[in-house]
């Protein structure tokens, strides 16, 4: 017997190693690499989480995308033995849990209420707006000082201001609601740190849910607003929704462009590529390609048995917490063929970086545009663009629960 | 080729437009799949395959006629 694997709910603590796992120092851009050792040997095996639990970790990419998509695996985030990403998130899922927490029918008919405005047409609708955005962040860090740190200037406003504009939320809010969004993604926050930001937001949430009530518009929030109206979702369900929507859609995307620049700045021949070529397709394969390699939501995606399940030689007994590391399972071997390079032509769209199965990313239309508009047009419009420190003092999410860096230094 | 879709399975993620705009699109009023080719050409066979492939709700199935691969 291996030491990584071992059945039953008895587990002997020094078998059971502890997860989230540490990154190499050196390689910021792989995921740990204990993780992989685990898909090598025990792909489906116990780990230990911050609360002493020991739910199943499945690292294989076929288990992973088989086990997202098995109805016998619930999202439920209220059941016992759910296995929790932090303090924090455990203290938001009881206080505002929405349709990502729960499991079908009524998943799908809350998810329902808020698909039509994240359709592809939709979204392309959008493309233009976008643009105007990104040029218009670009245009105004051109014509300030250098250097400017990226994350604050340019990858959390493009998202924000997508996802204000979308949902009908003021953007003049946005140091309010980034503030307390960035308390919820830490997993270091306190309980009650975690339970104050989750209340500020619902309260404002609610808020705006009631301008809406007053004066609908064309956004997202109205449409809850006319749900609520219908009785068919209460004004917490709403805001709920909201604060959703929009923690979601921000430290997502704004990760991904700061750690994608940075990511392409390390690789010179790839960004070299993506920016010479003026095809859509490259483009929106080296979007994919970096969403894949990057995979920055690397805490696992968080389930629970409904029934027991028989997967790849182990038996995961109903009721017991699993998790699916979509990071390590994006760079197996048998799925991508040298998972560990970065390829901007190799189009992996079979990746699981927004999950799979019911609960794949709502808004993944939404982050694949605003990431085709950034990465087409931040490296030809600054050429030159450059790390302005060393890459050991970029200042890298190992706490976050969705990966990144917390400043990016550029010149120019 | 045949192609079924399950309207109630779909979680209208947009893989499928993705993959294949000729033959699959989505309702107004909630993303949710429809299909715009029932029997597509046997051009478009390679991407009506990566949209069943990526669908993570598993809501489109395909059913080979005699003769094809």
């Amino acid at each position: 017997m291996n030491t990584f694997s071992a059945s039953g709910t008895d587990v002997p603590s020094a078998q059971v190693p502890d997860y989230p796992m540490a990154r190499a120092a050196r390689c910021p851009f792989d995921p740990p690499p204990d993780l992989h050792i685990l898909q090598d040997q025990a792909p489906i095996s116990r780990v230990r989480l911050w609360d002493g639990s020991t739910p199943w970790l499945v690292t294989r990419y076929d288990d992973v995308r088989a086990l997202l998509a098995d109805p016998r695996i619930s999202s439920e985030s209220d059941r016992p033995h759910y296995p929790h990403l932090s303090p924090a998130q455990k203290e938001r899922r009881r206080q505002s849990r929405t349709f990502i927490n729960m499991d079908d029918p009524e998943h799908a008919r809350l998810r329902r209420m808020v698909t039509a405005s994240f359709s592809i047409r939709q979204v392309e609708a959008l493309r233009p707006a976008i643009e105007q955005i990104v040029d218009g962040l670009i245009d105004t860090m051109l014509a300030g000082p250098r250097p400017v740190d990226l994350v604050e200037a340019f990858a959390l406003p493009v998202p924000s201001l997508v996802i204000c504009e979308l949902l009908g939320v003021p953007y003049a809010d946005h140091d309010f609601f980034q503030a307390n969004s960035r308390i919820l993604v830490r997993r270091t926050s306190t309980v009650e740190q975690a339970r104050v930001a989750t209340q500020q937001l619902l309260d404002y949430l609610d808020r705006q849910i009631g301008v809406k009530l007053a004066h609908p518009a064309d956004d997202v929030l109205s449409t809850l607003a006319a749900r609520v109206r219908a009785g068919e979702l209460s004004r917490h369900q709403a805001a709920s929704m909201g604060m959703l929507l929009l923690t979601a859609g921000h430290e997502t995307t704004a990760n991904m462009i700061a750690l994608g620049t940075l990511a392409l700045l390390q690789n010179p021949d790839q960004l070299d590529r993506l920016r010479g070529s003026a095809d859509p397709k490259v483009v929106a394969s080296a979007v994919e390609e970096l969403l894949r390699h990057l995979t920055i939501v690397h805490s696992g995606r968080r389930r629970v048995a409904r029934e027991d399940i028989e997967v790849g030689g182990v038996t995961i007994r109903a009721g017991e917490g699993v998790v699916l590391a979509n990071d390590v399972a994006n760079r197996d071997p048998e799925a991508f063929p040298d998972p560990d390079e970065l390829d901007v032509d190799r189009n992996p769209r079979h990746h699981v970086a927004f999950g799979f199965g019911v609960h794949q990313c709502l808004g993944q239309p939404l982050a694949r545009v605003e990431l085709q508009v950034v990465y087409s047009t931040l490296y030809r419009r600054i050429p030159t663009l450059k790390l302005a420190v060393d890459l050991d003092e970029i200042p890298f999410k190992h706490d976050g629960n969705v990966y990144g860096v917390y400043e990016l230094p550029v010149t120019w | 080729m045949k192609v079924i879709v399950d309207q109630n399975k779909c979680v209208a993620s947009g893989q499928c437009v993705l993959s294949a705009p000729e033959v699959f699109d989505q309702r107004e009023e909630d993303g949710i799949v429809v299909l715009r080719a029932e029997n597509p050409p046997e051009g478009l066979a390679d991407d009506v395959r990566q949209a069943v492939i990526l669908c993570p709700a598993q809501a489109i199935w395909l059913e080979e006629q005699e003769g094809e691969q």
